[in-house]
């Protein structure tokens, strides 16, 4: 074990593993991280708590993935380069270990011009590959990334975000095997819905041996209706939503009903794929689809220590 | 080059409203190249000036001089009676010319008539791109002569986001994604694998969070 987060250990134990989603509230209520932690609650193996999601200023990813921890779910601590340099970043790498958060997620982060705060200053001090690297060092070598020595260590099991979908296709295995290489453990991606180019991106995975090196999450998410469908299919960065899943939303007489059908067959697809190692769930500000969505799937979250305290104590 | 916009019209007239005597000073350089501040521009905003002043009873003179480049004392000192005749200076250089007004007439109260942009490359005519931001640490070797500091909405070093898409930006579709220009350019020049090789963290003590920075050529004296 590097880490010993319950991820970790159900990827270790070649169970499916299934991660959720927990969006941080814009205020500073902690009874909307409890109550969706409630939710989540024996659902998944880890959650992962967004940071600043979409450029949106909200409660702290690392402080809602504390109370989270106190309502007995394991969290996954998303990081982006966007809104700080490498010494607050250390700072809260430092500070998320010291609270028992044992999954760090390394992303670049949505650009500020699409937040509630358009004119900020984006810090972009590092790339995710860079804060990958940096993460890495502290918990192995363990050094700060100016090579002085840390005493204590943080204990990470260290992720990574990948997009199948995003341009220039031939370079997206590639720069996951950059990832791979900086020192990632484990990978989500993207939302999937065009399966064809999923399967091809894991093609190029296991070429470049990828998948022998990092667990691969596949990314995935029910859509509420055609509405949701058309907007995440032209307006979101980096989605690929095929016209055939807008109609079969368009033409359903349920379509939530239809939205969580269609995530189902996308989970059932993906498993059968050499190299997936779990699924991640992103049903933002619709939590309460993830039990469903299970029972549907024939899925229970691999975990092989449910009812203990996840992330550990602090010391 | 240098590329400076003038500052909005009424901005102008509020920082200049007080001055009984004003002095615009004109930059025959990067601003008169990109037709905003040079000898012409300076006159023409003089004028709009007098207009303007003279529609709200604001007495007094606003006269006009252009140097060949405000970022040298050389040409500054040309202009001394004038400018130490003036209550007010109005440049229209980009920031290095009020603030070289300002360095050598310590005691005079300057202000700026524009905004500076960039450093730009004339992509067409009259139209400027950013393809550097003098970060003081140049990497392109490794990138395919594609600035990927300047060109990146987010500085990526290490090849493009989650949100390339058709060679597009995810901020806009009007801006091209540098790093699918890198990806490109690296793949007809047979250089892809120049894309393995993690770069960074950066160094950005060169650039301009390490302070101002001073270049000296040895072996001149000053």
């Amino acid at each position: 074990m590097i880490a010993g987060s319950n991820l970790e250990k159900v990827l270790a134990s070649g169970a499916f593993a299934v991660t959720a989603e927990l969006g941080p509230p814009k205020s500073a209520d902690p009874q909307v991280i409890i109550d969706k932690a409630n939710i989540l609650k024996g659902n998944a193996d880890a959650v992962n708590i967004t940071d600043n999601q979409t450029a949106i200023a909200r409660m702290s990813s690392m402080a809602a993935a504390r109370l989270t921890i106190e309502q007995g779910l394991e969290p996954i601590m998303q990081m982006t380069c966007r809104d700080r340099n490498r010494l607050a970043m250390q700072a809260d790498i430092l500070g998320a270990a010291a609270l028992g958060i044992r999954n760090l997620l390394c992303l670049t982060g949505d650009h500020q011009s699409f937040g509630n705060h358009p004119e900020s200053l984006g810090v972009f001090d590092l790339d995710s590959i860079t804060l990958i690297r940096m993460v890495k060092d502290m918990r192995d070598a363990p050094q700060f990334q100016c090579g002085e020595e840390i005493t204590f260590a943080p204990k990470l099991f260290i992720g990574a975000a990948a997009n199948p979908y995003a341009d220039p296709f031939p370079f997206r295995a590639m720069r996951l095997a950059k990832k791979v290489d900086a020192g990632i453990d484990f990978c989500q991606t993207q939302i999937i819905y065009n399966l064809d180019k999923f399967e091809e991106f894991m093609r190029q995975c296991r070429e470049l041996g990828v998948t022998e090196r990092c667990k691969i999450l596949a990314g995935v998410a029910p859509l509420k209706g055609a509405g949701m469908a058309r907007y995440m299919k032209n307006r979101v960065a980096g989605m690929d939503v095929p016209d055939e899943i807008v109609e079969r939303l368009s033409k359903a007489e349920d379509a939530q009903d239809e939205g969580i059908d269609i995530c189902v067959e996308v989970i059932k697809r993906v498993r059968e794929i050499e190299g997936v190692a779990g699924v991640h769930i992103m049903a933002v500000e619709w939590e309460s689809a993830v039990p469903e969505i299970l029972r549907r799937a024939g899925l229970k979250p691999g975990s092989s220590n449910q009812g203990e305290q996840p992330g550990g104590h602090i010391t | 080059m240098i590329t400076a916009e003038r500052k909005n019209f009424d901005e102008i007239r509020r920082m200049t409203d007080g001055a009984q005597k004003l002095l615009v000073v004109g930059c025959n350089t990067c601003v008169a190249v990109c037709l905003t501040g040079g000898e012409k521009e300076a006159e023409i905003l003089a004028s709009q000036l007098r207009l303007a002043r003279k529609q709200d009873g604001i007495g007094g003179s606003v006269e006009t001089v252009t140097v060949l480049r405000q970022c040298e004392n050389e040409y500054l000192d040309s202009i001394s009676e004038q400018v130490q005749k003036a209550d007010l200076v109005l440049s229209t250089a980009c920031s290095i010319g009020p603030q070289g007004l300002v360095f050598r007439y310590p005691t005079k109260a300057v202000v700026p008539a524009m905004n500076t942009n960039m450093m730009g490359y004339v992509k067409e005519h009259h139209v400027w791109t950013e393809y550097c931001v003098a970060c003081g640490f140049c990497i392109i070797a490794f990138t395919g002569g594609i600035c990927p500091i300047a060109r990146c909405a987010k500085t990526l070093l290490n090849g493009p986001c989650g949100g390339s898409q058709g060679g597009r930006c995810e901020i806009s579709p009007d801006v091209p994604c540098a790093w699918q220009e890198i990806y490109d350019r690296l793949a007809a020049l047979g250089q892809l694998d120049m894309l393995k090789r993690i770069l960074g963290p950066k160094k950005w003590n060169a650039s301009n969070s390490g302070g101002p920075r001073t270049m000296k050529m040895e072996g001149f004296k000053p």
